[in-house]
């Protein structure tokens, strides 16, 4: 009967003994590997540009612009930034880029994402490459164990993405002074890095953990009418988080870039006034 | 003969509707161990088309409201035809079954200061619908769903087994009420998956199967309503009551073909929707009737500032009554005026800015560009009358639901007759589940609990039965120059014949001509085989479902015919005009020859036969309620006249 | 009214085996899957078991998996495919097959059991329930599930892995102990019941990967992902991860 209660005990999936016998693994007609490829070739580019950018340890700043990739620069070999955000918290000791100190922050903050989460069970492990094709994994256990139970600590993260956007906030703030540090003057990129972070902090704060601080973790939104409207906002952004979470990853990337020529010479910044 | 697995409840319910669930939870809790047979899974009963509301008199958003007021709506809805005890009860009783459902985890829209909010429709006086959005029938079935889990859960702690007390058996159809004498003594049945079949032996049996309208070929009713629990009823010897009364809505999608009938709620036209034929006319305007003449505007600017000002103007025609929208559009579309589709339109694209009509009308939106793909913001929408329910069905006793001459029988809901009277008000069908459903549950328990012994199962029913259900796979072979028969076949005739000839408008020789055309059919039903064996068959179902559909058809033909006035759901072209004299008329169908095997009688005479009856007269404090000059256009004059002196004092009173 | 026939695959079987069975049928403007279907079963294969109920989307009976994706046949126009496609109609592959295009789908009301009920608060009789609009607008969305299971379906946990069944409720029954969660008057938490931390330790929240896969095929449109099984990920962090939040709660608890 329909009511049977007990759950039927086999292993397999789809292709399983009391399920309807079908070989296929899958009978999508459509091109359902387009996203995730699509996801996969994004992210690898990322990580490919962003790598070489961080262990390159070079043309990261070019006054009045500081990499986000470098900022907040922590230890004495940073280049050196008048007013900037380098801050020789670790001393002489760190000899490798001092981009990695602080990228961790950030990287942690969008591996931990629960859209970047999405992404990349998608889009590299394949569990499941797409909604009703089957996954090529034997067993499956989710977030349940480690190291995926780690994912859970995503809001310290945003704890930590909120400080790394203020800095970058500064940092964009700096940007409205000329190669000699004069205030008041603006180039093309300052608005390069104006875009990224509006892109950031609408990513940051579109964040689903967030969304939950703010009023999401409330049973009584009546009782907290401050607290509803923020969650409210943020709810709205959230809807977007994917589309954020790509278009600062784009603009992170172009902004890192933007500095990258100007400093290697490549580019002249235009400035505006 | 066949080995059937049997199993002993207290109460069995029939159906798990709203009427079915709410009867087996009181049943439940009165102690009765319970069994719920239903043919779909559990959760998935027509009740979750419902979209407007429960109507409960709890003047949350009017204060002025109260039973009274709604009790005297729905007699008025009803033409004053409805069982009247049922009525009172019904508004009495409806508010505490709707806070309860809140108690159970229901969570309608809210008003501003936290109460349930409630919503104006079409007949009642004030604001009277608990809702939520447009799905308040998937609230109302998830609601009570989820109660019954939850009694599961209590059973589980304290016993072990979650269905101890309170087991559903879904997919499962009963084709046979088992009875010892008189009494009522347990059900046959069939798995639907398995084809296995099955005796519940139990003491009371709660009939819930809901409505009949899958005998009409234009219906908003899924394929469960074949008018199971009427036709049961009618085989245990119960009578059914006033089944000429079938609601048509007058707004179902006409196009396209295949979901033609499926309902367009009347929201559409309370929010400002206006109706209008192929020339642009809106025609609503030419169809009001004498009785409504004050009540309804007389022109378009009149009825479109009501909207806007309900206190200074008059409803357009368009919120007239189902019945007589449906009517109307139905003369349209007779003349020549209809819309491609054979409708009329229903527009509200030129009335609402389209950001409007997406937000207070999301599932018709939704329902129309999905399904027909059309936009509704931008075009109007083909509409006509669709078979909706039926206000008939079993006579039961007002107070404790009891089928009449059966004991041990109860019904609640759809199939229950009497409660709505010749005209059902929206809102009122929700409502009427859970009061009746309640009072039904809470009667068959104590019909158990009373009677001692348990009545015994007479092992030659259930082997006739048996042989009935397996009939199909044996059909009789048709004589020479006839061909074969299938079960879809003859289905979509039963619907065409039901459409054509007793559909919303009745003539005397059409209705004759259906009644020829019905034996006709029995006769051929008999012929009709099914393919494949036993297990998930809809070919058989069908076929078994078929009987069921002819009994309440020939139910319906017979007491349409036999009514000489017009009233509510029943439309006579012959008898045009509403007779006060029928007021006091019930009409019962019997079952001609209720020991003879169905397939074995007479093609010609018929399978039922008509019994009328006088009703008992509407209590003086209920008289009361309403002005002399309303009465006397519905009772007649020795009706009116009885009670006039008490009316003074209990007038008064209802003053204080 | 054009009318032209159409290639079907349906699968036909039971439990003991099966396969795709070609049919050519006619297809008329305006339909659906499901007429299609009903049109073999009255003309081809009058035996062809198929679960359906009102036919407008709103019960959740007829789902199967229509080109391999998880839909449900009433709400499938055929305006959507290409009239020279073969139009492929399974059954759930999730859950065991019982004949044709249905299914044992008795593992959802296992999973329905095993939710504790809504707890009514012990002061409050009926009529006396004071909600607020703002405070039930998100349960609500959860209850406009029609219980079609195309997310437990379609969920990759118990899809491709049928020993995870025992522990992960799924997609709507995690759905609905969010809903529970954030019902304003839900007394659970004061006989004890803390639903936060039974979603994880008893439904298997822990298992849910958020790919999204029940939002994508929810033919009601409820953002089962983001509105529901995200944020009571969260809830169970709160519980379970985060030692800010427990030591405030102890300091508040000693304090009170």
């Amino acid at each position: 009967m329909a009511t049977d209660t007990e759950p039927h005990l086999n292993s397999g999936g789809v292709r399983g003994g009391t399920r309807a016998a079908i070989t296929a693994p899958h009978l999508r007609t459509d091109r359902w590997w387009l996203a995730p490829a699509a996801t996969a070739a994004g992210l690898l580019a990322f990580v490919v540009y962003s790598t070489w950018r961080a262990f390159a340890n070079a043309d990261y700043y070019a006054a009045p612009y500081v990499s986000p990739f470098y900022s907040p620069c922590l230890a004495e070999n940073c280049a050196e930034m008048r007013a900037g955000p380098n801050w020789d918290l670790f001393g002489s000791w760190w000899g490798i880029s001092p981009a990695i100190i602080i990228l961790i922050f950030p990287l942690g903050f969008r591996l931990t994402c629960y859209y970047y989460r999405k992404a990349y069970y998608r889009g590299f492990w394949a569990s499941p490459p797409a909604c009703a094709v089957a996954e090529p994994h034997k067993k499956y256990t989710g977030e349940t164990r480690f190291p995926l139970v780690l994912q859970n600590i995503h809001r310290y993260f945003f704890y930590a993405a909120l400080l790394v956007a203020g800095i970058l906030t500064y940092d964009t703030v700096l940007a409205f002074r000329d190669e000699s540090y004069q205030w008041g003057h603006m180039g093309l990129g300052t608005l390069v890095f104006l875009v990224n972070i509006l892109l950031i902090w609408a990513y940051t704060l579109s964040c689903h953990s967030c969304r939950h601080i703010v009023g999401g973790k409330l049973k009584h939104f009546s009782k907290h009418p401050v607290r509803y409207r923020m969650w409210q906002f943020v709810g709205k952004l959230n809807a977007r988080h994917m589309l954020l979470a790509w278009a600062s990853l784009v603009s992170v990337a172009l902004a890192d870039f933007y500095v990258y020529l100007v400093a290697s010479g490549a580019f002249d910044d235009p400035r505006f006034f | 003969m066949s080995v059937v697995d049997r199993q002993e409840w207290d109460v069995v319910v029939v159906g798990a509707g709203g009427a079915g669930l709410r009867a087996a939870i009181e049943a439940r809790e009165s102690g009765a161990r319970t069994a719920v047979i239903c043919k779909s899974l559990f959760g998935k009963a027509h009740t979750v088309m419902a979209e407007g509301g429960i109507a409960a008199a709890m003047g949350n958003v009017n204060a002025g409201d109260n039973w009274q007021v709604h009790f005297r709506d729905t007699m008025r809805g009803g033409k004053f035809l409805n069982q009247w005890r049922m009525a009172e009860l019904h508004a009495q009783e409806a508010p505490d079954r709707v806070w309860e459902l809140e108690t159970w985890g229901a969570l309608f829209d809210r008003t501003k200061d936290g109460r349930i909010s409630q919503r104006n429709f079409g007949g009642h006086e004030y604001p009277r619908l608990a809702h939520v959005g447009d799905r308040t029938g998937l609230e109302l079935i998830r609601t009570l769903q989820q109660k019954i889990v939850s009694l599961q859960q209590e059973d589980h702690r304290e016993t072990g087994d979650y269905e101890s007390r309170l087991k559903v058996f879904q997919e499962c159809t009963v084709t046979r009420v088992l009875k010892d004498g008189q009494r009522v003594s347990g059900v046959f049945g069939y798995e639907r998956e398995s084809g296995r079949f099955f005796v519940l032996e139990a003491p009371a049996v709660v009939i819930a199967t809901g409505g009949i309208g899958k005998s009409f070929k234009v219906t908003s009713n899924s394929w469960e309503y074949t008018g199971d629990g009427h036709a049961l009823a009618l085989l245990a010897g119960a009578p059914l009551l006033n089944m000429e009364f079938v609601q048509f809505h007058p707004t179902g999608m006409v196009w396209p073909p295949s979901v033609k009938g499926i309902l367009v709620t009347e929201s559409v036209r309370g929010d400002g929707g206006v109706l209008r034929n192929s020339e642009g006319k809106r025609f609503m305007f030419d169809y009001i009737p004498d009785v409504f003449k004050e009540k309804y505007a007389e022109s378009e600017e009149e009825g479109d500032r009501w909207y806007e000002d309900p206190d200074n103007n008059r409803r357009p025609p368009e919120l007239l009554p189902r019945d007589e929208v449906a009517r109307a559009i139905n003369a349209e579309v007779k003349a020549g005026r209809g819309s491609p589709h054979g409708g009329v339109f229903l527009d509200v694209s030129t009335r609402m800015p389209a950001e409007v009509i997406r937000r207070r009308l999301p599932s018709m939106y939704h329902q129309f560009k999905e399904l027909a793909d059309v936009d509704i913001t931008a075009e109007a929408m083909e509409v006509g009358p669709t078979c909706h329910y039926v206000m008939g069905g079993i006579a039961v006793e007002s107070d404790t639901a009891a089928a009449r001459g059966v004991p041990g029988l109860f019904a609640a809901g759809e199939v229950a007759g009497g409660m709505h009277g010749s005209n059902r008000l929206g809102g009122n069908s929700l409502s009427d589940l859970l009061v009746f459903g309640r009072r039904a549950g809470l009667h068959a328990a104590r019909y158990a609990a009373d009677l001692g012994a348990r009545p015994p199962v007479d092992d030659a029913q259930v082997d006739l039965a048996a042989a009935e259900a397996l009939r199909p796979f044996s059909a009789e072979v048709p004589p020479d120059d006839y061909p074969p028969e299938n079960p879809y076949t003859l289905h979509q005739e039963l619907q065409q014949t039901m459409h054509d000839l007793v559909g919303i408008i009745r003539r005397k020789a059409e209705m004759k001509q259906a009644l020829g055309k019905l034996a006709d059919l029995r006769v051929r039903a008999r012929w009709a085989g099914v393919e494949g064996h036993r297990q998930f068959n809809p070919g058989w179902h069908l076929a078994l479902d078929l009987r069921n559909m002819l009994l309440v058809s020939e139910c319906i033909a017979r007491a349409a015919l036999e009514r000489t006035e017009s009233r509510g759901g029943h439309t006579r072209e012959d008898y045009p005009a509403m007779d006060r004299e029928w007021r006091r008329l019930n009409l019962l169908c019997r079952l001609a020859d209720p020991s003879g095997e169905l397939a074995a009688s007479d093609p010609v005479s018929g399978q039922i036969e008509l019994v009328r009856e006088t009703t008992e007269p509407i209590r003086d404090d209920l008289l009361a309620l309403f002005e002399k000059e309303e009465l006397v256009k519905y009772l007649s004059e020795e009706e009116v006249v009885e009670p006039e002196t008490e009316r003074e004092g209990e007038g008064s009173r209802e003053q204080l | 009214m054009s009318s032209y026939e159409a290639r079907f695959k349906v699968w036909r079987g039971d439990v003991q085996g099966g396969g795709l069975e070609d049919f050519k049928v006619e297809v008329n403007d305006g339909e659906v899957v499901l007429d299609i279907i009903h049109r073999l079963q009255a003309t081809q294969a009058p035996d062809l078991a198929v679960r359906w109920n009102c036919k407008a989307g709103k019960c959740g009976s007829c789902s199967a998996e229509i080109n391999g994706r998880p839909r449900l046949m009433c709400m499938t126009r055929m305006s959507v495919f290409d009239r020279a496609e073969t139009i492929t109609v399974t059954p759930l592959r999730a859950f065991p097959v019982v004949r044709d295009l249905v299914t044992d789908v008795g593992f959802n009301y296992t999973k329905a059991r095993e939710v504790p009920s809504f707890v009514p608060p012990a002061d409050l009789g009926p009529g006396e329930y004071r909600m607020m609009q703002e405070d039930v607008d998100r349960s609500q969305e959860f209850r406009k599930c029609i219980e079609c299971f195309l997310c437990q379906d379609t969920c990759h946990v118990v899809r491709d892995h049928e020993e995870n069944k025992t522990a992960f409720a799924g997609p709507r029954f995690l759905m609905r102990v969010a809903e529970l969660d954030m019902h304003p008057l839900d007394a659970a938490q004061e006989t004890g019941l803390d639903r936060k931390r039974t979603a994880q330790d008893e439904h298997g929240l822990g298992y849910c990967n958020i790919t999204k896969c029940c939002t994508e095929v929810c033919p009601e449109g409820i953002k089962i992902t983001d509105n529901a099984l995200i944020p009571l990920k969260e809830r169970a962090v709160d519980r379970k991860y985060d030692p800010l939040v427990w030591l405030g709660s102890k300091i508040r608890r000693r304090s009170s």
